[in-house]
């Protein structure tokens, strides 16, 4: 048994072969088990296989072959051909009745046939690469835009005709962005409000300012932070959800039977969805900013003794209703980011259930960006109207 | 190993004995013997929910039935450790229902994850084998580099096929191997089937609603009624007074096959 087949019980007996040289004539005795299990050291021996100058003729004689498969019936029809291109003749003799299917199928195999695409130039592959994705990014934009247009249209047609919003999927969108994502966004921001509060505290009391940490904390998370990871969470958990639901149903053609059926794909899925994530997203984010401040109110009691009154002294002082505010307009637009990004993925799934994936990741990291990019300007545009 | 003997003196390959599968309350196959002999063309027919598919996947593996004996080439599949099962396994090929194929593979790169994962053969010997299933299975040669989503589903059963072969098996497990093809394509893949199963001396087990593949290559058919099998040739299954049989064989499309048949006989 060769041990280093992987297969285990037709490995008994392994092929052999006998070159015999008479004169101008070469005889081959092949025997033995011609099949997968003992090809590897069957290939070696045949192409170790050396014909001196005076052969004129081979045979290969496959009277002792006792099993064959498609390998061993190849690596015969490969030497012949080998043996060919040396300039001999070649014939095979005494092959059993029920291996003759076998060799007249391998003889009329073609070697031309590529098997793997030719490498190209690493080099010109890279180019090649970023000058594709460069056109990706700007088409992809480009198309978001228009998307972006047909969905100012049409919500202006539902403005007009306010009957044609859907309320019961609008509902339900509600409970499943806003409701269902209370624990985890509730969860995230007291976390940030406590791990804030304590980087904050170990810093400011270097100065002996420790009770600047409410502060910080105060600005960071009404200004910033509570509605930039209420943004972040929201476009892991509902972008990628709107994605992954309209890509299933475009995989299983319900929106092309929607459409046939004279329903606009825009308005029964995409607009319940924009609207209830442009209400959950400013009330998840106005809640994550009190269970920050909570947190942090928490983490400043237990490491720097200021107690709740104290904390909301200072925080009255430290804030005023701009900073609440500057925070939570934002809130809107991220939401109608998010939730145009997640069904325009969706609607952009083609095929394949593979497909769905992609998109989905698509959709969360180009949200997740555009909720950053947008979050930057933001400051840019208040820093210069100074707010 | 012991080689099986069925009464004929055929060697059976595949012997399931008192097999019962239930989910729940619900029982597919109850107390079904079934014998499948050496280089024959088995055909599983039976209606929606009778347990064709469940049948073979417990005989592949891939479903454990609830209770019952299931031996391939003399071994008990449940008997089997690791490594044994492995072995066996390799004796075996499997064509899914829509090809199964890895879709980030090339076809050329799906022919050759069985010969990379279960042997050590030199990359040219490889390459060569991979060319010989391809072009075995009536592929054309530009095939070879295509991702899975680029082919037709014909095509993409065929390199199914090419794969399910890349391992020399013995027995060959089809899954509904002509649906979802056009009549001409059905046609030529029974052709394929009849074909290499003859030059390859495989033995095949197929699961099909296909009544023209039925007639076509099929030595024997296993009907799956009443939580059992009934094996025979086509021609005594169709004399038989069952009410299912009958209908099957006998309904408005069986009809048409058969006198199609009747029809060729004649101008043969």
């Amino acid at each position: 048994m060769a041990p280093d087949q992987g297969i285990g019980p037709r490995t008994s007996g392994d092929g052999w072969i006998e070159p015999e040289q008479d004169g101008e004539a070469l005889r081959i005795v092949c025997g033995g088990r011609w099949t997968l299990p003992g090809a590897a050291p069957l290939d070696a021996r045949l192409r170790e296989l050396v014909t001196d100058s005076a052969v004129r003729r081979a045979t290969l004689d496959l009277g002792r072959i006792e099993t064959m498969d498609t390998v061993g019936a190849w690596l015969i029809e490969r030497t012949a051909r080998d043996l060919e291109q040396r300039g001999l003749e070649v014939s095979l003799a005494n092959a059993r009745d029920r291996h003759k299917p076998l060799l007249d199928e391998v003889d009329r195999v073609q070697l031309d046939m590529p098997v793997e695409e030719p490498q190209p130039n690493k080099l010109v592959e890279i180019a090649n690469h970023a000058g594709k994705a460069t056109f990706e990014f700007f088409n992809e934009a480009r198309a978001l835009l228009a998307f972006f247009g047909m969905l100012v249209i049409k919500s202006g047609r539902v403005i007009v005709q306010p009957r044609r919003m859907r309320l019961t999927p609008l509902a339900f969108h509600i409970e499943q962005t806003g409701l269902n994502a209370m624990p985890i966004v509730g969860l995230l921001s007291f976390l940030i409000g406590v791990v804030l509060a304590y980087q904050g505290a170990t810093q400011l009391q270097q100065f002996g300012a420790e009770i600047f940490t409410v502060n910080l904390l105060g600005i960071a998370v009404l200004r910033e932070l509570g509605i930039l990871i209420t943004a972040i969470i929201i476009a892991g958990r509902s972008g990628s959800a709107f994605t992954a639901q309209i890509g299933t149903m475009k995989v299983s053609q319900e929106i092309d039977a929607m459409e046939t059926l004279g329903l606009d794909p825009i308005d029964v899925l995409v607009l319940p969805r924009i609207l209830a994530l442009a209400i959950t997203l400013p009330l998840l984010g106005f809640f994550a900013n009190m269970v920050a401040l909570l947190g942090g109110a928490l983490m400043a009691y237990v490491a720097l003794d200021i107690t709740f009154s104290q904390f909301l002294n200072q925080l009255e002082s430290a804030i005023d209703l701009n900073a609440l505010l500057v925070g939570m307009v934002k809130a809107p637009v991220f939401a109608f980011v998010i939730a145009m990004v997640g069904c325009y993925e969706g609607l952009k799934v083609s095929g394949s259930a593979e497909s769905v994936g992609r998109q989905t990741t698509q959709s969360v990291v180009q949200s997740i960006f555009l909720v950053i990019v947008i979050d930057a300007l933001f400051s840019v545009a208040f820093s210069v109207v100074g707010l | 190993m012991t080689a099986a003997r069925g009464q004929d003196g055929d060697e059976v390959v595949i012997r399931v004995r008192g097999l019962r599968t239930q989910f729940g309350k619900q029982v597919v196959h109850d107390r079904l013997d079934l014998d499948v002999r050496r280089g024959e063309v088995l055909g599983v027919v039976g209606g929606s929910g009778s347990g064709k598919s469940v049948l073979l996947r417990e005989i592949i593996g891939l479903l454990t039935p609830t209770a019952g004996s299931i031996a391939v080439f003399g071994q008990e599949t449940n008997a089997l450790d690791d490594r044994e099962w492995r072995a066996l396994t390799a004796r075996w090929g499997v064509l899914f229902q829509d090809g199964a194929l890895f879709s980030s593979l090339t076809v050329a790169e799906n022919v050759q994850v069985p010969l990379k994962e279960l042997t050590r053969l030199p990359e040219d010997l490889t390459k060569d084998i991979t060319r010989i299933k391809v072009s075995m299975t009536g592929l054309p040669d530009y095939a070879c580099t295509r991702y899975p989503s680029e082919l037709s589903g014909g095509m993409r059963k065929r390199a199914g096929l090419a794969r399910a072969l890349a391992l020399d098996p013995e027995i060959l497990f089809l899954d509904e191997p002509t649906a979802g093809l056009d009549p001409i394509g059905a046609a030529a893949f029974d052709d394929l089937i009849r074909g290499l199963s003859a030059s390859l001396g495989l033995t095949v087990f197929m699961v099909t609603h296909d009544l023209d593949s039925l007639h076509a290559i099929c030595d024997r058919v296993a009907v799956l009624v009443d939580k059992r099998v009934i094996v025979d040739t086509i021609e005594n299954l169709m004399k038989l007074d069952h009410p299912w049989i009958r209908d099957y064989f006998h309904g408005p499309r069986g009809r048409a096959v058969e006198a199609g048949n009747t029809a060729a006989a004649a101008a043969g």
